[in-house]
């Protein structure tokens, strides 16, 4: 990934509350075993209305996603992530984002900027107002500001690790390089009870190959 | 130290390295064929193994076709689902990971093998590209879903970088009156405390009416406990849930069991612990619930009426339910038993376990399904379905006029063959209702297995009791 330590783009507002990972990328979507190339499948079902806001001509080019409350809740794909970078959306404002999809979206390289309800609602009038209103986002100092909004330096919540992830272009796995040895002191020291899965049989779970496998259900009779 | 919570405790003990955002051993990450090829391909191409595939189990649920038995025997998944199965097969042989392929005995969905194994235990972490994983939490995990690109992480490393969740305390009071099920009190609570309630959470659900449940009963709260918006749920385990778990596959045996036990009956919060959100529902009045909007929040009593927006103050909360209902094409004031339903599907990682089927078939016992009601039952895991066999289920539900299918997702995902045709109403004892879920179009009702049951009688929603 190449570091992103700023961006400026124009805003597309989507004012919705609660929009679940479905409805940003339709199941249909995951039928594909790639990371790319989900672009089209963004808002699918929604975009069947020609007057939706990405179909919109005068909406081509914008690359910031204004959303609602909650937005990104639900199904834990991160399709809808590569959904929207896809599409060609480099980051989302919004006032709350799903757990999951708020990790799924710097996994996608995009910056995930969860502003106060004020901010959120500032941005929604103005970029609604107005197609070319633009955005400007200082993620090294976690700040936005969109002169048509009239918001300047606001602050947005971005967590650190995705901080610092974003900013210096790296990859999870990146921060990873080094674990090994406190990994495997961990591990030496995990409880003995603790299960392990059986490769190479495939009859586990079968009750005629380990007889081990309980009734359902019977636990309280 | 002693106002800990049972999170803070279970996180504590699985911090590699602590710092501003932690680094936590993952016990059991379980896959499914939908979020994992990708991550099996990025670790082949950077040259990199699975570093602990004794610790990973895998299985096939969310693209598998349910008409095995009785729909000509050709798997009927399209060509993508087809391939993902594929690639699954070969990831986990190529890795050394234990799979429960397409038409084996252990086979299922994901959430379901995992308990019925005994691979759950308290006190573990457990992690699936799949947001409920939450349903594990029902013994006293910390469970969650994670994106394909964690998946990945998990896959090289075990471990999971990720900040410590806040902690919610969701404390349900009362007993339940007949006939109300654990998805009725889930429903009741993510009506009454909204669908972003717990967002950032985990939810720890105590209270009398939780101490009551069984462990499917159990299962059920904590796998919706992500529709409430947070990030997973738990229940401290007791003696229900050791009960359960003497004697399963995977269970430990003989002196490991003691030991096992002495650290899990530990495995509690502290009388005074704090928690940075508290909720409080009392659960002893409510009736069967179902949903009529677009989200689970979006919920009511069988026994009262679509809501009137209009009469919604909060301007945000009205324009949602002014498009929930266009969606499901209700108009406010109906009665929801007024309601006429076409399809009716009792399956899911929410409800497909055996007191589920059980429940329904009670309720079935006998009588027919409405002449205008297609419904369909999918047990959610191989053993599942044989011992609903072995206890003749299968018989009742199909002398109601149910279809009997085979394990897997099915209805409530939309993409494996079992889908609701655009503009169809389901009776869903799935998760979600939100637009297209079952399907383009689809519309979905949330009900509990007794109230899809009694519905599928009636040809309208309807609970259990209006049949007596």
């Amino acid at each position: 990934m190449k570091p992103l330590t700023a961006l400026t783009g124009r805003g597309m507002p989507l004012a919705r509350a609660d929009v679940d990972t479905d409805q940003i990328i339709p199941a249909a979507w995951l039928k594909k075993t790639t990371r790319t190339g989900y672009g089209e499948g963004l808002f699918s079902q929604w975009r069947q209305d020609p007057s939706f806001i990405t179909n919109r001509p005068e909406r081509r080019g914008a690359t910031i996603l204004v959303a609602g409350p909650n937005f990104g809740c639900g199904s834990s794909r991160e399709h809808a992530a590569w959904a929207l970078r896809d599409f060609g959306f480099t980051a989302v404002v919004a006032p709350g984002f799903g757990d999951i999809f708020r990790n799924n979206l710097p996994n996608a390289g995009l910056v995930p900027a969860q502003v106060s309800a004020d901010v959120a609602e500032s941005l929604l009038r103005a970029t609604t107002r107005d197609p070319y209103a633009e955005i400007m986002i200082d993620v090294v100092g976690r700040t936005l500001g969109c002169p048509a909004a009239g918001v300047a330096g606001a602050p947005f919540r971005l967590d650190d690790l995705a901080h610092h992830r974003l900013v210096n272009g790296l990859e999870l796995l990146d921060l990873a390089l080094s674990l090994g040895p406190s990994i495997s002191a961990y591990e030496r020291a995990r409880a003995p009870w603790l299960p392990v899965g059986q490769a190479g049989s495939p009859g586990a779970g079968s009750p005629s190959r380990t007889g081990a496998v309980k009734a359902e259900g019977t636990e309280g009779t | 130290m002693n106002r800990t919570t049972l999170v803070d405790r279970i996180w504590e003990r699985h911090l590699v390295e602590p710092g501003e955002t932690d680094l936590i051993y993952i016990d059991l990450h379980l896959l499914h064929e939908v979020s994992s090829p990708q991550a099996f391909e990025a670790l082949r191409s950077a040259g990199r193994v699975v570093r602990r595939p004794d610790l990973c189990v895998a299985t096939a649920d969310h693209q598998v076709p349910t008409l095995i038995d009785g729909g000509g025997g050709a798997p009927a998944v399209d060509a993508g689902g087809a391939r993902q199965l594929l690639l699954q097969a070969g990831n986990c042989r190529e890795a050394g990971i234990e799979l429960h392929p397409l038409g084996s005995p252990g086979q299922g969905i994901v959430h379901v093998i995992g308990p019925q194994m005994g691979l759950t235990q308290p006190g573990m972490t457990i992690v699936c590209g799949d947001s409920h994983t939450a349903t594990h939490g029902a013994f006293g995990a910390i469970a969650f879903g994670i994106g394909t690109s964690e998946v990945e992480h998990v896959l090289a490393t075990q471990t999971l970088r990720t900040a410590r969740p806040r902690t919610m305390a969701v404390t349900v009071e009362g007993t339940v009156r007949p006939g109300v099920t654990a998805k009725d009190l889930v429903l009741a609570v993510i009506a009454r405390a909204g669908t972003r309630a717990g967002v950032g959470t985990l939810v720890e659900f105590r209270g009398a009416a939780i101490r009551a449940l069984s462990m499917e009963g159990r299962m059920t709260v904590c796998n919706m406990a992500v529709e409430a918006g947070a990030r997973s749920g738990l229940i401290a385990p007791d003696d229900t849930t050791f009960r359960y778990l003497e004697g399963r596959e995977r269970s430990p045996r003989g002196r490991l069991w003691e030991r096992a036990l002495d650290h899990w009956r530990t495995l509690r919060s502290d009388d005074d612990a704090v928690f940075d959100r508290e909720v409080t529902v009392d659960v002893s009045a409510i009736a069967p619930q179902v949903s009529w909007g677009t989200n689970p929040g979006q919920t009511t009593s069988v026994d009262a009426a679509v809501p009137d927006p209009s009469g919604m103050a909060d301007p945000a909360e009205r324009n949602a339910a002014e498009r929930a209902l266009e969606y499901m094409g209700l108009t406010p004031g109906t009665a929801m038993r007024d309601i006429p339903i076409d399809i009716v599907f009792i399956g899911s990682c929410t409800n497909s376990r055996m007191e589920d089927l059980r429940a329904a078939a009670e309720v079935l016992r006998g009588r027919r399904i409405a002449s205008s009601v297609r419904a369909l039952v999918v047990p959610g895991s191989a053993l599942v379905k044989r011992q609903a066999e072995a206890e003749g289920l299968d018989r009742v539900f199909t002398a109601a006029g149910f279809e009997w299918r085979s394990p897997g997702c099915s209805m409530c995902v939309g993409i494996n063959g079992d889908t609701v045709a655009p503009g169809l109403r389901c009776a869903s004892t799935s998760n979600r209702n939100f637009e297209g879920r079952q399907g383009p179009g689809a519309r979905t009702h949330l009900v509990s297995p007794e109230t899809a049951a009694a519905t599928a009688l009636a040809g309208h929603l309807a609970a259990a009791d209006d049949l007596v």
